[in-house]
């Protein structure tokens, strides 16, 4: 089993609109069997974080295009996306590029 | 790395502006901010380009336009509040002088900033080369203190006021009188655009910064071809726009990615506002725009060269005169979007003439025939005997003539033309008076030419069909077909 792990989600660029204008969440994600990745990640904030339109936000099981996830500060193609295995006290940020110029 | 991705993003900046030699040094460019992450990256890139040292420092003299476009957003009073305070610390932080604009001030626009003021043409590459030159010589002149210095931060040129609740709700009930989303972002961009033109005439900035990036220049193209603007996609898209004359539009972000910006806005801490904009929050099929961006962004997703492809497209995009124009004098322009109009009265071939035809009386078949391509309210070769255009009678359809096919086309989406501002009504009725002045000129020169000739009877005889009142025997002979 996996530990719990806390992180920080954080929403720019009008992201935060979807969350109520909330623009850092501190999460903790509760210990289970299989390991936390960005994929299972999204089906959480899905269902617990996502205030409206999840259509806006996430798309299949993935991010809409146009909206860029960091890991870390870091693109998240560079780890393996979807793939990428969470760790404790990681930093996960989505920045809408879908709006304003 | 971050150092590296700095450089590079810099380098484009400088490389962009460089390659097109188009902004003289010492020139007052105006840099218009929208809060977005694009325009504020742009912000930064000048900011930082000032205040670098001698040879590679950017030489222009730069001030700030953000316009406050909460009215037709349907933003609160105390969000807008809110969000010009942030705008606000944002502008001194930078220190260049600032305007803040609300969209309101359409209302009290002039007519003047629709026309196109004659301009010389920009310099040639030894001019911007003898420019540089001596800018660096005078540079060496001044001992000592920095000649260019930044102006004043607390430079608020900024408002006349905030707008009066009456403009807001004008403004909101020409935003609420359109049918669909397309047709409000057309016009927010054409009412911004004037907007930031007249800031700019009336301050002296010869130049107009917009931050538009690579991304959404893609999105602009395919969007623009799909609203039947394909004549004019080398100026909507281009590096520059001259299309005002003496403002000339530059895009100086063209080359940098959405996903870069976002980018580097985040690893060096690029301040900037968010603001809702009239597509907040909308579904996919709202409007084209957001269609083609969602079309766009998701082919991007998987082959990532699709942005670039499209861009290089748009790159090659050649700005050519109409075929037919005579050298040196340009056709009309359209009354809103100031590109020369890519109408042409004569050809009914095509499906555009399909269209004007379809809108006369069918009392006469349209006749073809070569006319000089000016604009007129009196179609006076197609036959409309009865009944001369003006705007008294049929505001609309003078100003549908008026405009271009895409404009006309966003047009439709709006189905009375009473709210919006006054100056783009009076600038119509303008035109339309000019042109039907000068074709009474045209006849008036005609019937002088050949006054001895049977001609001169047929005139008194229409004269007494039903001319209208008012009408001069010149007019009435022209109108029966030339």
């Amino acid at each position: 089993a996996h530990p719990a792990l806390s992180l920080a989600l954080l929403c720019r660029g009008g992201a935060e609109l979807l969350f109520d204008g909330v623009k850092k969440h501190q999460v903790t994600l509760p210990g289970q069997e299989e390991p936390w990745d960005i994929r299972n990640l999204l089906v959480w904030i899905k269902k617990n974080l996502l205030k409206e339109r999840p259509e806006l936000f996430i798309r299949g099981d993935s991010v809409r295009p146009g909206i860029l996830v960091l890991i870390n500060d870091a693109d998240w193609e560079l780890l393996g996306e979807l793939d990428y295995q969470l760790q404790d006290q990681d930093s996960i940020l989505f920045i809408s590029t879908l709006h304003g110029g | 790395c971050r150092d590296c991705f700095k450089v590079f993003y810099v380098h484009k900046f400088r490389a962009v502006l460089g390659k097109n030699r188009l902004v003289f040094p010492g020139e007052k460019v105006l840099l218009a901010w929208s809060g977005g992450p694009s325009s504020s990256s742009m912000l930064w890139q000048v900011l930082e380009g000032l205040s670098q040292d001698s040879a590679k420092r950017l030489r222009f003299v730069p001030g700030v336009v953000f316009a406050d476009e909460g009215a037709a957003c349907g933003q609160s009073p105390e969000d807008r509040a809110k969000t010009l305070a942030e705008a606000k610390l944002v502008l001194q932080t930078v220190g260049f002088p600032w305007h803040i604009v609300a969209l309101e001030e359409v209302f009290s626009l002039p007519p003047s900033v629709l026309r196109c003021s004659a301009r010389e043409p920009v310099g040639t590459e030894g001019a911007y080369k003898a420019a540089v030159d001596s800018f660096l010589q005078q540079q060496h002149h001044v001992l000592g203190e920095e000649k260019q210095s930044r102006p004043c931060p607390q430079h608020p040129q900024g408002r006349a006021g905030p707008p009066t609740a009456g403009q807001t709700e004008a403004l909101s009930r020409l935003f609420n009188s359109v049918k669909t989303l397309t047709a409000k972002e057309e016009l927010l961009q054409t009412l911004r655009t004037h907007l930031i033109l007249h800031v700019a005439r009336t301050h002296g900035y010869s130049k107009v910064m917009t931050g538009d990036s690579c991304t959404r220049l893609a999105v602009k193209l395919m969007t623009s071809l799909a609203l039947g603007r394909g004549a004019f996609l080398a100026w909507d898209t281009g590096f520059s726009d001259e299309r005002h004359g003496d403002v000339v539009v530059v895009r100086p972000m063209r080359e940098h990615t959405l996903k870069e910006v976002a980018f580097y806005n985040r690893l060096f801490a690029v301040p900037s506002v968010f603001t809702p904009a009239v597509d907040t929050k909308a579904p996919e099929k709202a409007s084209i725009h957001r269609l083609m961006e969602a079309f766009i962004l998701r082919l991007q997703a998987q082959f990532p060269s699709t942005v670039s492809t499209v861009y290089r497209t748009s790159e090659k995009l050649v700005k050519a005169p109409r075929d037919g124009c005579a050298a040196g004098t340009p056709g009309p322009r359209c009354l809103l979007c100031m590109c020369v109009l890519d109408v042409d009265t004569a050809d009914s071939a095509t499906a555009f003439g399909a269209q004007t035809s379809s809108q006369l009386p069918q009392t006469q078949p349209p006749v073809a025939e070569a006319e000089a391509p000016t604009v007129s309210c009196c179609h006076s070769g197609m036959g409309r005997a009865q009944h001369c255009c003006r705007m008294e009678e049929d505001p609309r359809a003078c100003v549908m003539e008026q405009l271009c096919y895409g404009c006309r086309v966003n047009m439709k989406d709006l189905p009375s033309l009473d709210p919006l501002p006054p100056y783009i009504l009076a600038e119509a009725q303008l035109r339309s008076q000019r042109a039907e002045a000068e074709q009474e000129t045209q006849e008036r020169l005609l019937e002088a030419e050949d006054g001895a000739r049977p001609g001169a009877t047929s005139a008194e005889q229409a004269h007494e069909d039903g001319a209208r009142p008012g009408a001069t025997s010149a007019e009435q002979e022209g109108a029966d077909g030339l």
